[in-house]
């Protein structure tokens, strides 16, 4: 029994392992096909990621919002909702940022603050509407994040060109009271984008394990997506816990678009399309199996991947969309959970041999 | 925080250690005694942009052959990637390196500043003024080429309606627009021009819709000036009656879209600029840092597609060379701006 339930916890980190190993092999079979030298690829994607001080630094930078989007769904799985809204709320997040940081004019410390809450909190209220439409009309929370993801990217496109901008297509740069960045750090890295967004991410993975595993209200908000029956009957609210777990959820993908707004980018341009982080996100949290650690390993690898991937085109002229398919391959061995199929099938034969 | 979590964060960091220690290999890529060589980097539209990104190169190639310099580009795939992709070529040494587009606004001071000794062009943004002596800024007068559009656009209208896409609302697409605005004023006072923007440079669908509502409308000329929403432009006419619905390219000679129904493309010579300022450096050792070099009609920066001819009748074509001759004396002062453009009497 003891054993069992030790496979059992083990099989996400295997899972995962095994993925990725699967997902570069697609990506090297790939690029053999196109004509493109895998090895020398692969060698060129990693090193580097970590050649100089700056390319660790840039690295890191990437990292830092694939945690906190990787967490935003993660939270969200956890307690049984499925939260693509993250790339709204992480566009809420840099669009509230940005107000204050253009609009408001405080003090260099409070302006960083006040900027990085304001985008926490307009994440988190961009996803309070989804969770309250669940809650009370029992609304599918898929439907309306996809489209409050439009809505978010329309809304933050008008704003930047009618109200921040004087009809051009991007932000002034924010004032340095507003900024993420800090000297020292970024000296030490190579005067590479790197900001102290990284801590907040790493405080959020802590405070997403410590709120879920470790208080009783965590407790509840995980029940609830177990088994919304059982908790009800068990007193809990449930429709209470749906709307802050969507808050909450809400919340650090905010805090991701702050963190990238006032740290990586210091302005907000109009977008074609979509980012990408927040879906990016998703990918994450699935490959991290929805637990803090998980998401931040597997936030390092799609981030060492997406900055390494573009370093990959420079060196080794392997096109950056091998990168894309490779991700794309890992999220399909991880869904497709090929680990325990593979492990049943080894199973069953071992059992008939012993028979 | 069990004994696997250990064993995790002990992989993971033995992982980040080999990867570090993994010897960085080849370094250089720089110039070497006599060798010249320049760095690229698009903006998101990516290289086979059939638009400023590929004239772009096409100007790289050019001195790739003539000058025989070591070119090479890099994709930017969001716009965060900007600052890495001109720092690597900052690294690199490059004698010069290009940020293509407007984007590159914000990019090319920060990384200028950082490499005081390097030198950075940009294309289609002046920076306000403030530029570094580090850097060159090209723009173009694109409202003297469009104003040309325009006066082929109004005078072969037969439904007195023609159309104009934008890409995303910019001073830099004002200026297209103004200009074909008043070249079609100037020709042809009762045609209407319908104004419509994507709010993309990528978008090709929108693209296409936008112009399938303007040629159901009774519109039956469009020029546009979005990027690759453009090429949604051409999707479209090419399902429509030949000779009756046309469109109008722009940045590079398009009619490869839709060769039997682009009445010509408003030619942007990015190449021309980009070759010549490196053409500047490698042979005379002049560089023109921190100052905005600005190519009209006169400088042969913006033109006419040279297949032009092909569909438009040689007495448009003579209106066209009047006009051209008349911006290029003075005598025509073309509107880039839409207050401009409210006073432009034709």
């Amino acid at each position: 029994m003891q054993v069992q339930q030790r496979q059992m916890r083990q099989s996400p980190l295997l899972t995962s392992i095994v993925s990725v190993i699967l997902g570069m092999l697609v990506g090297a079979v790939m690029m053999l096909v196109a004509g493109y030298n895998p090895i020398q690829a692969y060698i060129a994607l990693f090193t580097s990621a970590f050649l100089m001080p700056y390319d660790i630094g840039e690295t890191i930078r990437t990292i830092t919002p694939l945690i906190l989007t990787g967490l935003s769904v993660g939270l969200a799985f956890r307690t049984g909702l499925f939260n693509i809204g993250v790339e709204g709320q992480f566009i809420i997040g840099q669009l509230m940022s940005v107000i204050v940081a253009l609009k408001l004019d405080l003090p260099p410390v409070v302006h960083v603050i006040v900027a990085v809450i304001a985008g926490a909190v307009g994440g988190a209220l961009w996803a309070f509407l989804p969770g309250f439409l669940k809650a009370t009309r029992g609304v599918h929370e898929v439907i309306t994040t996809i489209m409050l993801n439009f809505i978010a990217l329309y809304l933050a496109n008008t704003l930047v060109r009618n109200w921040l901008s004087a009809g051009s297509d991007s932000t002034e740069k924010i004032p340095e009271s507003a900024s993420l960045r800090w000297d020292v750090l970024s000296s030490l890295f190579g005067n590479a984008r790197i900001h102290l967004g990284l801590f907040l991410a790493l405080a959020a993975a802590f405070v997403m394990y410590y709120l879920l595993w470790r208080t009783t209200w965590g407790f509840e908000l995980r029940s609830v997506g177990f088994n919304p029956q059982a908790s009800e009957y068990a007193g809990m609210s449930v429709k209470k816990n749906l709307v802050m777990s969507m808050m909450i959820s809400g919340c650090f993908a905010g805090l991701g678009g702050a963190t990238e707004l006032l740290g990586t980018a210091e302005y907000l341009s109009i977008h074609g399309s979509h980012t990408g982080i927040g879906f990016d996100g998703i990918a994450v949290a699935l490959l991290g199996a929805n637990s803090p650690v998980g998401i931040l390993l597997a936030a390092s690898l799609f981030g060492i991947l997406t900055y390494g991937g573009s370093v990959m085109q420079f060196e080794a002229s392997v096109p950056y969309e091998v990168i894309r398919i490779v991700f794309a391959a890992i999220i399909f061995f991880v869904a497709a959970n090929i680990v325990r199929w593979a492990g049943t099938k080894f199973r069953k034969k071992a059992v008939t041999k012993d028979a | 925080m069990g004994k696997q979590s250990w064993g995790i964060l002990l992989l993971c960091a033995l992982l980040v250690i080999t990867a570090g220690c993994g010897t960085a290999g080849n370094q250089g890529g720089g110039n070497g005694e006599e060798g010249f060589s320049a760095g690229l980097v698009t903006d998101t539209g990516g290289l086979n942009d059939e638009s400023f990104n590929q004239t772009a190169w096409e100007g790289m190639t050019r001195a790739k052959k003539e000058l025989g310099a070591d070119i090479k580009p890099l994709e930017s795939k969001r716009d965060d990637d900007y600052i890495p992709n001109l720092t690597k070529f900052a690294r690199e040494k490059r004698d010069i390196i290009w940020g293509i587009g407007f984007k590159f606004n914000k990019a090319i001071p920060d990384v200028a500043k950082q490499f005081p000794d390097q030198k950075f062009g940009i294309v289609d943004d002046s920076l306000g003024g403030n530029i570094p002596e580090n850097v060159v800024a090209v723009t173009f007068k694109e409202e003297e080429g469009s104003f040309l559009m325009g006066v082929i656009a109004g005078s072969m209208t037969q439904s007195d309606k023609v159309g104009f896409i934008g890409g995303i609302t910019s001073p830099l697409i004002k200026k297209f627009e103004s200009g074909f605005r008043a070249g079609v004023k100037a020709v042809n006072p009762d045609a209407k021009v319908t104004v419509a923007y994507a709010e993309s440079f990528t978008d090709v669908a929108k693209g296409r819709s936008l112009a399938a509502n303007m040629y159901n409308g009774g519109t039956d000329i469009i020029f546009h000036a979005a990027g690759g929403v453009g090429k949604g432009l051409f999707d479209e006419v090419k399902t429509r009656k030949k000779g009756k619905y046309w469109a109008i390219g722009v940045d590079m000679d398009q009619s490869g879209l839709a060769p039997d129904h682009t009445l010509s493309s408003m030619v942007k010579r990015v190449d021309v600029a980009v070759f010549d300022i490196m053409k500047d450096i490698k042979e005379n050792d002049q560089f023109p840092g921190g100052k905005e070099v600005q190519l009209g009609l006169k400088e042969g920066g913006v033109g006419l597609a040279e297949n032009t001819d092909k569909h438009v009748p040689e007495k448009v074509m003579k209106k066209v060379e009047d006009y051209k001759q008349q911006i290029i004396d003075g005598k025509i002062e073309v509107p880039s701006t839409e207050k401009e453009l409210k006073d432009f009497k034709g």
